[in-house]
């Protein structure tokens, strides 16, 4: 595979495309010898401590994407805690959960920053996140100590500080050994929110959660997810953006022990003035380990008569197999449906490999416009298109949704998309 | 009764070069209850034909009309043709990744229709068309012809004419790829729509094979982008005798007035 292949990738709208129907650009399953330029995780430190990390200018690897100036200087140290999210945990999901947790191997504790377990997940890696971790003042630890079963999902609610207001969350997720649980991590309201999030799944236990960004209009969130993998252990995370101005998550994977099976799926949709950004890295630096990353996005224009900016999304997915990774099994896919000219959807894979002794390794993007043939087939069974298009954009989105294993989960996301469809009336 | 009439279609497409003219002054009227045959060689424009009926965007009409029943389907957009009663049987149906072909069958059903079908009926008509077509019921639960053979994806396309019951139907190389079995099972499938029916098909193929399986009241030569002869089910005898040979002799000196 050429440079070029593992080299940036972006569409937008605005008439790159040309084909009618099939996706632009398809890098299908190909591994990647050493990249000639310095790969993203050789520059990548990690550190606690905010002033280990140089202010961001922009021109940076890590930030290229990122419109600074709408981050209120979370990046810069202008941006002081004035407020601080509220984190809510209830067992099940939607109408029908409770608050009470006695007896259900949940246990959920607010601790100080010293508490030695902070940290089990990962490091911060980038300033932001640094900042998050040197500015919290209270983190919130979430312990699951037995197999709960798979009907009896557990709502993590964290609801931001409100408009005009800034926060520094911490919360950290952790499975014990042999534990099982479905967590859904939902995020919402409004302000500016800088966090890291750890996911501590320890030896044989099994983590399946959905992770939803459906803050307010006003919001912007930047985090960073630690996915701790031990040994035998399974995660399977789906990450969920609709709403907010801005929404920045770097999810990185750190396998622990031989064993570790993770599957990232996500799902964005982003409107005319949103920018959402997902920037993954997968550490395959343990031998025998698994994982499958599947995104797939919509973005819609639909620009507000005020001129604000066309809808942006970022999908960057860093896999690197390190020398000791043997037996490493790993594919990446992102796909963009570009719904309207005026959206921009930059995706970006990487596979670095410095083992050939792998199972498996590949990865592919594409971005397109709506599959016209596809639209074509549809509308010549009588379908009305805005119907045909519903359809479509709802197969996209299936087989990232019906892996959701909370029902009623499914169903808001299902309506979510209905109605971000009809505000372009598609 | 109806009638579906094309009259001195034209029809380009884009290409690099500009754009080409594929269909050069098509003339054809099928009525009910006839089932006609067009026949000719690899890029004749029989494809073309199909296509610009159902109203594909990838096609120019730049000239002609075609009339159902006296209205301009040309008018009219895709879904609009096919609520209209004109059905398109493709050559290559379209994956659909992720929309369940029992959604899908649903959906269109309930618009040319213009009413739900009622669930228990449905169920029940679906089933049993699928069973006609020897169609596996957990097809219905598969993504639209995602995966699907060759022959499967043919079967649904007649599965889904059987359904949404048009006036006429256009069969765009339905026999291409398929082996006698699968051939046997979607002709019948075509024959017993048409007998429980009026409708009007425009058989498209290049092989005289599904003739012996479908039978045609009207026989058409199509060679460079229009009718060149037309005659009983005895044309086609001839041209499973002899071939296009004596059509394309005549096509070749028109063939050097194109445009590259």
């Amino acid at each position: 595979m050429t440079a070029e292949e593992t080299g940036p990738v972006a569409s937008s709208g605005g008439g790159v495309i040309d084909a009618p129907g099939s996706p632009v650009l398809d890098v299908d399953p190909g591994i990647a010898s050493a990249s000639p330029k310095t790969a993203p995780w050789e520059e990548r430190h990690t550190s606690y401590d905010v002033e280990a990390f140089e202010v961001p200018r922009g021109r940076e690897e890590q930030w290229r994407f990122t419109p600074l100036r709408r981050l209120r200087g979370l990046h810069d140290g202008s941006a002081t805690a004035t407020g601080r999210v509220d984190v809510t945990v209830r067992a099940g999901f939607g109408d029908s959960a409770e608050d009470d947790l006695t007896g259900s191997g949940v246990r959920v504790e607010t601790v100080g920053r010293d508490d030695a377990r902070l940290g089990d997940g990962g490091i911060p890696a980038d300033r932001v996140a640094a900042q998050a971790w040197s500015s919290f003042t209270e983190a919130h630890v979430v312990t699951i100590n037995e197999a709960r079963s798979d009907d009896a999902p557990l709502t993590v609610t964290v609801t931001g500080p409100g408009e005009g207001r800034v926060a520094f969350a911490h919360v950290q997720l952790r499975l014990e050994r042999h534990a099982e649980a479905v967590v859904v991590l939902d995020h919402r309201g409004s302000g500016t929110v800088a966090a890291n999030t750890e996911l501590v799944v320890s030896d044989g236990a099994k983590l399946l959660v959905v992770e939803v960004h459906d803050w307010a209009d006003d919001a912007v969130y930047v985090g960073a997810q630690h996915l701790s993998v031990g040994r035998d252990a399974t995660i399977r995370h789906t990450s969920v953006t609709l709403g907010g101005d801005l929404v920045r998550l770097s999810p990185v994977i750190n396998y622990r022990e031989p064993g570790g099976d993770v599957e990232l799926d996500g799902l964005y949709f982003a409107d005319g003035g949103q920018h959402f950004e997902q920037r993954l890295l997968v550490d395959h630096s343990i031998p025998h380990c698994r994982s499958r990353v599947t995104y797939k996005g919509a973005l819609q224009g639909a620009v507000d008569s005020a001129g604000g900016t066309a809808a942006h999304t970022v999908w960057i997915g860093d896999v690197l197999i390190r020398k000791a990774a043997e037996g490493t099994d790993t594919y990446e896919l992102n796909r963009n449906l570009l719904l309207t000219d005026n959206a921009r959807a930059d995706s970006v894979p990487n596979l670095e490999i410095e083992t050939g002794e792998i199972v498996g390794a590949g990865h592919a993007s594409a971005t397109g416009r709506f599959d016209d043939e596809q639209l074509f087939y549809l509308m010549a069974r009588g379908i009305p298109e805005a119907q045909a298009r519903r359809l479509v954009v709802r197969g996209f989105f299936g087989e990232v949704i019906q892996k959701i294993r909370v029902p009623a989960l499914r169903d808001r996301l299902e309506a979510a998309i209905e109605a971000e469809l009809e505000a372009v009336g598609a | 009764m109806s009638t579906l009439e094309i009259r001195d279609l034209h029809v380009e497409v884009e290409t690099e070069s500009g754009p080409k003219e594929i269909l050069r002054g098509v003339d054809l009227t099928v009525n009910s209850n006839e089932t006609h045959a067009i026949m000719g060689p690899n890029g004749s424009g029989k494809s073309t034909l199909a296509y610009s009926i159902a109203g594909h965007p990838k096609y120019t009409v730049t000239q002609g009309q075609v009339l159902l029943d006296g209205e301009d389907v040309l008018e009219m957009a895709v879904d609009e043709r096919a609520r209209a009663g004109l059905f398109l049987a493709m050559q290559y149906p379209v994956e659909v990744p992720g929309v369940s072909m029992s959604n899908f069958l649903r959906s269109a059903a309930t618009a040319t229709r213009g009413e739900a079908p009622k669930v228990r009926h449905w169920v029940k008509e679906v089933k049993g068309a699928m069973s006609d077509l020897e169609i596996d019921p957990a097809f219905a639960e598969r993504s639209v012809n995602e995966g699907f053979s060759g022959g499967e994806k043919k079967r649904h396309e007649v599965l889904q004419m059987a359904l949404l019951k048009p006036k006429f139907a256009v069969l765009d190389e339905t026999d291409s790829g398929l082996d006698v079995d699968a051939l046997r099972v979607v002709s019948k499938g075509v024959n017993e729509y048409k007998a429980q029916s009026d409708v009007g098909i425009l058989l498209i193929t290049h092989y005289t094979r599904i003739l012996r399986y479908i039978s045609a009241d009207r026989v058409h030569v199509f060679v460079n982008g229009r009718v060149a002869e037309s005659g009983g089910p005895e044309l086609a005898d001839e041209l499973e005798e002899n071939g296009y040979v004596r059509f394309l002799g005549a096509a070749e000196s028109s063939k050097e007035e194109q445009p590259a």
